[in-house]
């Protein structure tokens, strides 16, 4: 296994290195991953300002040398809420792709390999949770389950199983006969290891694109729960709640409150949408030409 | 034919397991709502015994499946409930608030349409060049933008700054008075009384929230139709048609695109659904009285029997439309069969 390894992944970086060159966009988007995981990072550390701290006398000012972003109307610093809230958005988005990559990779393998009933039942289940649009949905979820966290976590994982299960399940399904698959059943092991060790793994490439993509996605749809006062609550920095607080000075024109945390938001977003364009790239072979 | 129909039947079939799944879920999710209509609707004078009767009398104490097979019932009669906060049936609410979330929809559906299908095809045209990627950057940073946060950009740059788009607040502004109801959209309505003057208000008031929505729509639009068009262009009878020396015009609009269009209508159908929920938080930026902002004030109070009607209306709409896309889709392409599912 480790000699594979060692042999391959000198082929395996210059074809990234081939990608990074063929389409700059990528590189760029992975530059941009990097400043973001910076600042999810070291974040709190890295600020000016405390965000949490309130000072009534420097209350809505605009950007200066001191305060890049402004401040907000308790004369919180802007630049440091918005960098420390990435911490917080970047941790909710992975928390639930992760909850729904494993949940979907579970119920999508299993229904994928032994098919028959729980294949039908899964099926209509999926279709129940798609039919639904899904912002909706997850409103829903994290009103009937409560306002915290943990729920915008749960409901965006909900939304975005259907994906991982039909995914892995198309997978798996035009696998399950292959002739590695029958030698490897030939050789006597169970049927779980065949699933777990010789079928996901070809599983994996595709859903690293749809990893990718949805990461993006759940920023948005966290993002856009708290805009609408469900979820994360004030005064936690937080992307969305501070585009929903600065709205209502916006119309009185002090724009930056609403500007910094909404582009900053957009940004991470745009950066995990690219890289998924990029690592589609990367995995389809249909692209390497 | 025969086969025909029983396809359209066994897809019919289909959608129904989906439906009572709707039903149940919407059920399931509003009785975990916190907060107790009882107590509610029993006044502010209410004692534990008024509590229990009001109750009784709304069947909150009878057990879940019990209630869900009178909800069942009732929803076949048609009966959504009464909302708290508006005290109207939820019916009537929701198809009185309907054509503003449609009216609002469709526009921004055909304005992204008008300028994702061009930048698909350009794309696709030399695949990997400059407009290529810069179609891509495009619809990216589109797909990126937060929706609320488009909107509020918008309000500050057109109503604040520039001072050419009217105050974001509803439909129609204060000068205007409502055109009577015909179809619901305002659009349609005060053209067919004639009256100009109304028709320009309400575009005004229609567009800043329309190209709101239609910015985050684009994406999936123009990365169908690129592929879609990459796909057609790379197929035999376009190879024969430039060996028999068609032009590249004639080419590129007479033979790809029309076969091209195909996948890109399914994919309006799912756009229609995404669109549908980033509806919500358009229409609470722009206080738009669609059925949005109708269900998030109504989480907000907890009104139970408004949010079900809500997200039941919302996932049954987008069931049937699925269901007509897919049969209709079957109509023009023969090839297309249902087994594949």
């Amino acid at each position: 296994m480790s000699n594979k390894t060692i042999s391959t992944e000198p082929k395996f970086s210059s074809h990234i290195l081939y990608i990074m060159r063929d389409n700059p966009v990528t590189a760029l988007s992975f530059v941009m991953f990097g400043i973001l995981m910076v600042c999810a990072i070291f974040g709190p550390y890295i600020v000016p300002h405390d965000p949490l701290v309130t000072n009534t006398s420097i209350a809505l000012t605009p950007p200066s040398a001191s305060h890049w972003f402004g401040t907000d109307n308790l004369g919180r610093d802007v630049f440091s809420r918005v960098i420390v809230a990435t911490r917080l958005d970047l941790s909710i988005s992975v928390a639930a792709v992760a909850l729904s990559f494993v949940i979907g990779s579970l119920l999508g393998a299993s229904a994928g390999y032994w098919g028959g009933w729980l294949d039908a039942v899964l099926n209509r289940i999926l279709d129940t949770i798609m039919a639904f649009p899904l912002f909706v949905l997850a409103m829903g979820i994290v009103a009937a389950l409560g306002n915290t966290i943990e729920n915008i976590i749960y409901a965006t994982a909900v939304i975005n199983i259907p994906f991982y299960a039909r995914l892995v399940r198309a997978e798996v399904n035009i696998r399950r006969d292959a002739g590695f698959v029958q030698a490897a059943k030939l050789a006597g092991n169970s049927d779980i290891r065949i699933l777990a060790v010789h079928i996901f793994p070809n599983a994996l490439p595709p859903m690293m694109v749809q990893i990718s993509l949805n990461l993006g996605w759940a920023i948005l749809n966290a993002a856009g729960l708290s805009f609408i006062g469900l979820g994360v609550r004030p005064p936690t920095p937080e992307w969305g709640i501070m585009v929903a607080e600065g709205a209502n000075f916006v119309i009185s024109g002090e724009w930056w409150l609403a500007l910094f945390p909404g582009l900053w938001l957009m940004f991470a977003v745009f950066t995990f949408n690219l890289m998924g364009d990029g690592l589609r790239d990367l995995v389809d072979p249909r692209k390497r030409t | 034919m025969a086969g025909r129909s029983k396809a359209t039947m066994s897809r019919i079939a289909q959608a129904l397991p989906v439906i009572f799944g709707v039903i149940l879920v919407s059920f399931l999710l509003t009785r975990a709502l916190p907060g107790d209509p009882a107590v509610y609707f029993a006044g502010q004078s209410a004692t534990a015994e008024s509590i229990q009767e009001v109750r009784e009398a709304l069947g909150l104490d009878k057990s879940l499946p019990q209630q869900f097979i009178i909800y069942l019932g009732e929803l076949f009669q048609g009966d959504l409930g009464n909302s708290l906060s508006t005290g109207q049936p939820v019916l009537e609410d929701l198809a009185r608030r309907l054509p503003a979330s449609l009216e609002l929809t469709l526009t921004a559906l055909i304005l992204a349409c008008s300028i994702a299908v061009p930048l698909g095809v350009m794309a696709a045209n030399k695949p990997n060049s400059l407009q290529d990627h810069l179609c891509r950057i495009v619809v990216t940073a589109g797909v990126s933008l937060p929706t609320f946060f488009t909107g509020i950009l918008l309000i500050y740059v057109f109503y604040y700054l520039l001072g050419i788009a009217p105050s974001p607040l509803g439909r129609l502004g204060f000068l205007y008075l409502e055109p009577p109801r015909v179809t619901g959209f305002y659009l349609i309505d005060t053209l067919l009384i004639g009256d100009l003057e109304t028709f320009m208000g309400a575009l005004k008031q229609l567009i800043l929230p329309a190209i709101t929505l239609a910015l985050f729509t684009m994406a999936p639009i123009a990365r169908m139709t690129r592929a879609a068009m990459l796909s057609a262009l790379s197929s035999d009878f376009i190879r024969t048609a430039k060996a028999a020396g068609l032009t590249n015009r004639t080419i590129m609009y007479k033979y790809a695109f029309k076969n091209a269009l195909l996948p890109v209508v399914t994919t309006l159908g799912m756009v229609f659904s995404f669109m549908l929920g980033a509806n919500v938080l358009v229409e609470k930026v722009f206080a738009w009285p669609g059925i949005g902002s109708y269900a998030v004030d109504a989480l907000v109070a907890s009104d139970y029997a408004a949010v079900q009607g809500f997200v039941l209306t919302m996932a049954i709409l987008f069931v049937m439309l699925n269901l007509i896309i897919d049969i209709s889709y079957s109509f023009i392409d023969p090839r297309i069969g249902f087994e594949a599912q």
